[in-house]
């Protein structure tokens, strides 16, 4: 643990990332304090404003503050974020443990059905999940969550496969550990470092997905403060006003950059087999 | 060797028996029914039962499924609710302009970030490797849709370089053609670039360490050969996989782009078909885009077993 975290500690662009995720954290957590006006309150008088020292990021085409609407929606982007990778990170390792650790017909099953939902590009197979749902934040955080699934699903099960055979399962095995009690106390912890990489990672793709479903009116709902949704509000009068296009689509930037570069950190330094870049 | 395309081949059909049974379930699971969503305010019960007749609606589900799989083995996918244009002449009308923006993009991808994750694996640690690597990050963290934003605001509407969009087929207007394209492409490109160039940077380090790299530096190969052709020639081999991956990918972020760019490829038609409701469309959609899904990653996996003198199977 100490040598994980002196590897991270090492690596500046990871600990960078994991700053930006706190204060983007922060910011969700704290979005009433933080936001200088209310995020839904429409200003006739003050439509289209450029960013100025009252508005930072301007306003849009109803007078509402940009940057108030940014900050709360980092709430609903985090919020997706993190139940849509729960849904795919609990349903997806917990199949692959089964198919891994049990083999045979159990492992064929879950396997081909893994091969199924990656055969469809994974933001199209979401786009088809919310047009059968319909659009709302709970049916969207089900599309993203189902899409995941087959990512941890397949990792879980290489991970599971690979320490499979070792000694001490075997050991567990014959003195008669109860097979959930393996699963749950001697594998799942092996195996949880390229889980933990994929989770961070799948964050970010969660935020993309999240902020691309809105933009095309599939996401969350349309008065929602979302990036995505901001995007796409703001993309028919950037003509006039571009910060009503540049600013939601930045915070995205930001908050998947930090995921990807937080990711790349976890993976360098949990497991430098991993590593991308080869010193 | 052919034992083992034969093999993958088989492999495919569970999968693509599977695509169709998601395809078209998942378009029943829609709450009420086809019917319904296409009378919308105009349903009437006595209409509905007809409509449900003529298209074999009333029929038990499993049922439907083979009659539905039968015609699609056919070449039939039905007929859209609301143009009553046959599903699949649709399509290929769309086909060319998404396989443009596809193979532009990959193109384009391609021809930029091999050489440039080449150069940054040679020149490690250097200023051009930092700016390299930090392009990868960025092209994998931009979203493609606020990516083709920013290029309509900045080439399109300040500059007026290029159009924002609309379409001119390349057998009509070659030029304009490419003007349309070019920056719908970059868009949905960026980020199939940055994978690619970050992982022929990586691969192409891997390479460098290895025995045989010293073995024919020794020998008094010259470096642009031993780059061109012991080096980087292995190194692609992995890249050719990612590269495979992303194909697919570019199917599935085309339907945003073409939804921006105004281009009428097969993402916009899905598009369409998800407002209009038209599920019969839909279907055929989601079939098409899987099956293509598939086919790129059964082509990808033939390709990588050619090529890599490694894999015997």
């Amino acid at each position: 643990m100490k040598e994980f975290w002196f590897r991270f500690y090492k690596n500046k662009l990871a600990f960078a990332g994991l700053i930006i995720l706190l204060l983007f954290l922060i910011m969700a957590l704290f979005a009433p304090l933080l936001a200088p006006y209310d995020p839904y309150q429409m200003n006739p008088g003050a439509m289209l404003n450029a960013p100025s020292s009252d508005h930072l990021f301007g306003t849009d085409q109803f007078g509402r503050d940009i940057l108030s609407r940014i900050i709360y929606g980092s709430r609903i982007s985090f919020k997706v974020g993190i139940i849509s990778v729960g849904i795919s990170l609990f349903i997806g390792v917990s199949m692959g443990i089964i198919a891994g650790y049990y083999g045979g017909i159990l492992d064929n099953i879950i396997s081909r059905i893994m091969d199924v939902m990656f055969s469809f590009p994974q933001i199209f197979l979401a786009l088809v999940i919310m047009a059968v749902l319909g659009t709302s934040s709970t049916n969207l955080m089900i599309a993203i969550g189902l899409v995941y699934i087959p990512i941890f699903g397949r990792i879980a099960r290489g991970s599971v496969l690979s320490i499979k055979d070792s000694l001490y399962i075997e050991a567990a095995n014959s003195i008669g550990v109860n097979n959930l009690v393996i699963m749950l106390r001697h594998i799942l912890p092996n195996i949880m470092a390229p889980i933990i990489v994929q989770t961070t990672l799948s964050f970010g793709f969660a935020i993309r997905a999240e902020a691309a479903l809105s933009f095309l009116g599939l996401g969350v709902e349309a008065d929602v403060p979302s990036w995505g949704i901001m995007l796409n509000q703001g993309k028919d009068w950037m003509e006039m006003a571009w910060w009503n296009a540049v600013f939601p689509g930045l915070s995205a930037t930001l908050a998947i950059l930090s995921f990807n570069i937080l990711g790349d950190g976890l993976r360098d330094a949990l497991d430098p087999r991993l590593r991308n870049d080869i010193d | 060797m052919w034992r083992y395309i034969t093999k993958r081949i088989l492999v495919a059909v569970p999968v693509l028996i599977g695509i169709s049974i998601v395809a078209f379930f998942l378009i029943r699971l829609v709450p009420g029914d086809t019917i319904t969503a296409l009378l919308g305010a105009n349903y009437n019960p006595e209409q509905a039962a007809v409509l449900r007749a003529e298209y074999g609606l009333d029929k038990p589900l499993v049922m439907q499924y083979f009659i539905w799989i039968t015609n699609v083995l056919k070449g039939d996918l039905g007929q859209s609710f609301f143009t009553n244009q046959g599903v699949l002449t649709s399509i290929i009308e769309r086909l060319p302009v998404t396989l443009e923006l596809m193979i532009m993009s990959f193109l384009y991808s391609v021809f930029i970030a091999i050489p440039l994750g080449a150069l940054a694996s040679l020149k490690k640690n250097s200023l051009l490797d930092y700016s390299a690597s930090f392009l990868g990050l960025l092209g994998v963290s931009i979203p493609n849709f606020w990516l083709g934003t920013i290029f309509i605001l900045i080439f399109s509407l300040f500059l007026g370089w290029f159009p924002s969009g609309g379409f001119v087929s390349f057998f009509e207007n070659p030029i304009l053609n490419l003007r349309y394209m070019a920056l719908p492409s970059i868009a949905l490109g960026a980020s199939v670039g940055a994978v690619v160039m970050r992982m022929t940077r990586s691969s192409m380090l891997e390479v460098l360490k290895q025995d045989y790299i010293e073995m024919a530096r020794a020998k008094g190969v010259t470096r642009k050969m031993l780059i061109i052709s012991h080096a980087l020639k292995n190194a692609l081999i992995p890249v050719i996989t990612v590269l495979g991956i992303q194909m697919g990918y570019l199917l599935g972020g085309s339907v945003i782009i073409e939804k921006i760019f105004s281009l009428p490829g097969v993402g916009r038609l899905t598009l369409q078909s998800i407002t209009n409701r038209d599920y019969i469309l839909m279907q055929g959609c989601i079939l098409f885009v899987a099956f293509g899904f598939v086919t790129i990653n059964l082509v990808v996996d033939i390709i990588y077993a050619v090529i890599n003198p490694q894999i015997r199977y």
